[in-house]
């Protein structure tokens, strides 16, 4: 059993990692499918940190790939020609599994927050990046001739015109990168002892993995994306209102 | 405001036009005077340049030579996006932003020329019965429309901030012939209305006629073969090139522009039982009539049912 094994030997540190059997009921002790008292028992101690701590990880993520990309698209928006190179290194970077990244990014930013941070934000970045880009190119012709013949500036056609239209494409993009890093989010564990997936490494490291916790920390990342792809799905309806008509 | 302020008159002053790489020019040295208030029409086939010109009067192409003037001021010399919110435009594709709502639509030069809030909604209020839609339709959006409902904001929206001078590329190319005819007939209803300058692009030379007080045919290479009234044209084609181009219906067409109230009658016999026609009928359609019922006349009677005279093949041959 136990895949993680080498990685995680080397790389989590701190806290204890395999639950006390113990002192727990009959349930727990049996590692039987599903044990609400553990849950109960351990929601402060060790569920909703990790949910907390989760939340974090994906929004600064999110923030700052949504932040990057945003800009890289309206750069490349302006400069022509520019796009294709960014979303072809952009679909490369995509390729790398996550744990290598993380490897990858270790000599350099170390067993740290960041290093998780920044594989986490490249990810976002290929997901956001091409979305925004093609949202802003999204107008169509006929559109984009009425606002220049009725003597809207390039600005304020990107502002009041070519943005307003590209909301669906970002918001579609950004459901997908939130849903993507709070998944891919949970590999983080491997390298810190942070987020929903800790307590699923935790459990994976005992040598019968103890179900109820895995079960629960899943189950909560499910429940994250969800809430998470409404959210967006309302903030789309606001932004967008004319999506809704006909 | 009175009414000749409100319209510009337009020149194209030998422009001229070559895109690269290609050999016919676009337009050669065309030169036109549409007075203030003239609702003008460029009619040819397509290479004649029509919509090349049409654009640059709102700058969205250069011209190579030659000079381009509304009321004597070159439009090269404005900034070009002041300019244009000076000129209403209307395309074919119509256009609008699908993410605004009609009044949205309407309001977006306002909006650009700093009015007030209060203002723009007056003036989109005003528009919409302008041009026949409901006052509720400002809250809808493009995609709740038909195309007519749809060509009909994007007229609003052009005339939103009372420009002098209406560009129009083909804007009812689109539609079909029904809504085509009615708003072609509302169009001409506005234009008695508001007395803008317009200039009007079709390949429809049924349109042209219709619509125009003045017809400008270009041909291949951007040649002006004739300026003039559809009457004249109609009349007196400059070529075969323009014979050919307005059909050798033209009489026929020529009648069309004609009512019967434009026609010296005989007086009609006390009790004459012919067929009764309004006075509004056009010409050609009372030959139509008089072919239809194998009559020799028609009486002709004034909307309140009085009977004005009798019309016969002749009168129709004489006006001519």
């Amino acid at each position: 059993m136990s895949v993680a094994q080498p990685v995680s030997g080397r790389l989590a540190s701190g806290g204890p990692v395999i639950p006390n059997f113990g002192h727990g009921s009959a349930c727990v002790r049996g590692d039987h499918t599903f044990c609400w008292d553990w849950v109960q028992q351990h929601w402060r101690d060790t569920l909703l940190p990790a949910l907390v701590q989760h939340i974090e990880l994906t929004l600064i993520a999110v923030g700052i790939g949504f932040a990057i990309a945003f800009v890289l698209a309206l750069l490349t928006h302006r400069i022509r020609g520019f796009d294709k190179p960014v979303g072809v290194f952009s679909a490369l970077l995509y390729t790398i599994p996550s744990l290598a990244l993380f490897q990858l990014l270790v000599p350099f930013t170390g067993i740290t927050y960041t290093t998780v941070e920044v594989a986490l934000v490249a990810y976002t970045l290929v997901i956001l990046y091409p979305n925004i880009d093609a949202g802003l190119n999204g107008a169509s012709p006929e559109v984009l001739e009425a606002a220049r013949g009725m003597g809207l500036t390039a600005r304020q056609i990107l502002w009041r015109v070519e943005l307003p239209l590209a909301v669906p494409a970002i918001v579609a993009g950004l459901r997908i990168a939130v849903v993507s890093t709070i998944s891919i989010g949970t590999i983080a564990a491997f390298l810190l002892p942070k987020g929903l997936g800790y307590p699923i490494f935790v459990a994976l490291q005992s040598p019968t993995p103890f179900k109820t916790e895995i079960y629960t920390a899943g189950a909560l990342a499910i429940g994250l994306a969800l809430v998470c792809d409404g959210l967006l799905l309302l903030l789309r309806r606001t932004l967008a209102p004319w999506t809704r008509v006909a | 405001m009175t009414a000749a302020s409100t319209a510009a008159e337009l020149v194209f002053d030998r422009v001229s036009k070559r895109y690269a790489g290609r050999e016919v020019a676009a337009l050669s040295s065309l030169s036109l005077e549409i007075p203030a208030g003239t609702f003008c029409v460029l009619v040819g086939p397509s290479g004649g340049g029509k919509t090349t010109a049409l654009k640059m009067v709102n700058r969205l192409i250069p011209y190579d030579e030659g000079d381009i003037r509304i009321d004597g001021r070159s439009v090269r010399e404005l900034p070009v996006a002041e300019l244009r919110r000076g000129i209403g435009y209307v395309i074919q594709q119509i256009g609008l932003f699908p993410h605004m709502t009609v009044g949205e639509n309407i309001g977006v030069v306002p909006k650009l020329l700093g009015w007030n809030r209060a203002r723009t909604r007056s003036r989109t209020g005003e528009l919409l019965e302008l041009v026949g839609l409901e006052p509720g339709d400002a809250r809808r959006y493009p995609a709740q429309l038909s195309g007519g409902q749809r060509q009909r904001v994007g007229l609003a929206r052009a005339l939103a901030a009372d420009p002098p001078l209406l560009v129009m590329d083909e804007p009812f190319g689109a539609l079909d012939p029904i809504t085509r005819n009615r708003l072609q007939a509302e169009l001409r209803r506005l234009h008695r209305e508001v007395e803008k300058t317009v200039i009007f692009v079709t390949h429809d030379v049924d349109e042209a006629i219709t619509m125009g007080d003045r017809i400008a045919i270009l041909r291949e290479g951007g040649v002006l073969a004739q300026y003039d009234t559809p009457d004249a044209i109609l009349a007196q084609p400059a070529d075969d090139f323009v014979a050919q181009f307005i059909g050798e219906d033209r009489a026929l067409r020529r009648l069309a522009l004609r009512t019967l109230s434009e026609v010296t009658l005989d007086p009609a016999a006390d009790g004459d039982a012919g067929m009764r026609v309004p006075s509004t009928t056009t010409v050609r359609n009372a030959v139509s009539l008089l072919l239809e019922s194998d009559a020799d006349h028609l009486v002709v009677e004034s909307p309140d049912g009085a009977a004005l005279g009798v019309f016969r093949w002749h009168d129709a041959t004489e006006i001519l």
